[in-house]
């Protein structure tokens, strides 16, 4: 096993995905299984090779510094489960 | 009504310049048709018949005034990953359940721009993480195909399960689909569509829930390939507002699709030839190889030594790009919020409520092989793969034109066949997720039916940019394959 219990509780915090125990034994085992599968990557020498970055060589494209979006505010928050005027409404952060 | 909606889309285009019929009467008998079938197939997600008739409407005073576009009064399915603006866009999740774009994904932009007609959003797998269409929260789509003798229901094949269900059954003229590791190709090949995954940079990426960015790539469905590459022609373009899409000319991809076969070189590539190889699928491929032959095409075994890494370097690069683009989904700015005692829980709760079992698994996975101490030995090796795996294309493709290679391991099976390994069902990708790891065009073509009486595909996979050379050599299957079966039909309701 490549992942034990903690470790799934672990990443779930850090995904911010609340889990069950019962669901956490089920991941343990099936996370493991697709952590043990790739790990047959460690068979190829990659140690000369660059990492991709990108499929075709390209430059990245520049454009003028200018503002070519926005002033709609109401369109950005007309999909928000809570919003007062322009603004989200999310639960109390700072006491 | 039928008739109308048997046409192929240049078929389409040229009785209504003709006036045999009218945008309008073929929007109808789209609309009726989806009505009568719907309730069997769960193709379509959200059917949009008001919006159908006004786009029907208006693409009939074009037409009237000589001013039909490409795409003019041609009827077509959207899948649910592209924003549409005023039409409830989900990515067929419960976390985005609602949401109503206010603008428009670019490549539906164009196709709107060019006169086409929207019907409706098409099921998918949730976020388009499956290959069965099982794991949308919509539920299953069932494939208009039936093995001989047989009730049982088939996957259409996944992500773009509603897509390739839709187009076969006669439910639209062609659809949009997005392939990340084989959503447009597989399906297609389990429901004897066309299905073709562009060049990463053809399509613009603007507009389209986000799944793994650096493989993501929209592409058409259509009943035969010409009709594929009409849709391409409009759906292909430069867009500023995506940086990875590229400032490269767009051809018309129909001007050479009678060139033929003749002076292509044709790669084999022997690694394709996978241990468990089914006889029918060997089969079928040997045939597509005496086709191409025939027609005039010189044929060459290559070698892409890396082929066996693909598929365990794409569950590394997508579930890791997965869980960077779904950590936009926290219950604040769109869809979904469950309560919690403080802003953390309310995340945890939300995105535990919003997201099938899939999605989490990837999520997760992804999480993990980004997470300190991880990212080297997971995210960078499997990067480093990538470059191996594209450097095995370039250097086939200094031997061929294009390579030919089964599209999937089997037919189509049956829903909830295969359910309980998760990576039984990744397997299903064997032969397309190479082409997205490399960023190349490919598709998948018709070309025979299973010992079980359903359809089987082949893919083409072309080198950069070159979609007009992948469509000819599909337009020789297409031709060698001749009239296909289609499917019986089983899923109209009596009016």
């Amino acid at each position: 096993m490549s992942v034990d219990r903690a470790t799934v509780h672990r990443i779930a915090k850090l995904a911010r995905i609340a889990i069950t125990e019962e669901e956490a034994a089920r991941l343990e085992g099936e996370l493991s299984g697709i952590l043990d599968w790739v790990a047959q990557l460690d068979e190829i020498d990659t140690a000369d090779v660059p990492p991709m970055t990108r499929v075709a060589d390209m430059k990245m494209k520049m454009r003028e510094d200018v503002v070519t979006d926005g002033d709609c505010a109401d369109d950005i928050v007309a999909n928000a489960p809570e919003a007062d005027d322009d603004y989200f409404v999310v639960p109390k952060i700072v006491e | 009504m039928s008739e109308l909606t048997n046409l192929t889309i240049a078929a389409a285009r040229a009785g209504l310049d003709k006036k045999e019929f009218s945008a309008k009467e073929l929007a109808e008998a789209h609309v009726s048709a989806i009505e009568a079938a719907n309730d069997a197939l769960n193709a379509y997600v959200l059917v949009t018949p008001d919006r159908a008739l006004e786009m029907a409407a208006e693409s009939d005073k074009r037409l009237a005034k000589g001013e039909g576009g490409a795409l003019e009064g041609i009827p077509l399915g959207i899948k649910d990953l592209f924003c549409t603006e005023g039409v409830v866009t989900t990515a067929c999740s419960k976390i985005l359940e609602g949401f109503t774009p206010h603008y428009e994904s670019t490549v539906t932009r164009n196709l709107w721009d060019a006169g086409a007609v929207m019907l409706g959003k098409l099921n998918n797998d949730e976020f388009a993480m499956g290959s069965s269409n099982e794991t949308s929260a919509f539920g299953p789509v069932a494939n208009p195909w039936r093995r001989e003798g047989s009730d049982d229901k088939l996957v259409p094949g996944g992500s773009s399960g509603g897509s390739s269900a839709a187009v076969a059954a006669n439910l639209c003229m062609g659809a949009t689909g997005t392939d990340t590791g084989g959503s447009i190709r597989q399906p297609a090949a389990l429901t004897g569509t066309v299905g073709l995954k562009p060049t990463y940079g053809r399509c613009s990426r603007w507009g389209i829930v986000a799944f793994a960015s650096s493989l993501d790539q929209a592409g058409p469905f259509a009943r035969t390939v010409e009709d594929t590459a009409l849709l391409l022609n409009v759906m292909a373009s430069h867009d500023p507002r995506d940086t990875t899409s590229v400032d490269a000319p767009v051809p018309d991809f129909t001007a050479s699709l009678k060139d033929g076969v003749k002076g292509l070189t044709v790669g084999i590539p022997k690694e394709y030839r996978i241990d468990g190889l089914k006889p029918e699928i060997a089969k079928l491929w040997d045939q597509g190889v005496e086709w191409l032959k025939a027609a005039g095409a010189t044929v060459k075994e290559v070698t892409l030594p890396h082929t066996k890494y693909a598929l365990p370097s794409y569950y590394i690069v997508a579930p890791a790009e997965a869980s960077s683009n779904l950590a936009r989904y926290d219950g604040v700015r769109y869809g979904l919020r469950v309560d919690g005692d403080d802003v953390i829980s309310m995340y945890e709760n939300t995105r535990e409520a919003g997201f099938g079992a899939e999605v989490k698994r990837r999520i997760l996975i992804g999480t993990y092989v980004l997470s300190a101490g991880y990212y080297d030995a997971y995210y960078l090796k499997a990067q480093k793969v990538r470059t191996l795996i594209k450097r095995d294309f370039d250097q086939a493709f200094e031997d061929c034109d294009v390579i030919l290679t089964p599209t999937t391991p089997g037919p189509a099976f049956a829903q909830g066949e295969i359910s309980g390994d998760p990576l039984e069902m990744y397997l299903n990708d064997i032969f397309t997720v190479t082409v997205n790891m490399a960023g190349l065009p490919g598709i998948s073509v018709p070309a025979g039916l299973s010992g079980e009486g359903t359809p089987l595909g082949l893919q083409l996979i072309g080198k950069p940019f070159d979609e007009a050379t992948l469509l000819r050599a599909a337009q020789s299957i297409e031709d060698a394959a001749g009239p296909l079966k289609r499917p019986e039909n089983w899923w109209t309701k009596a009016a």
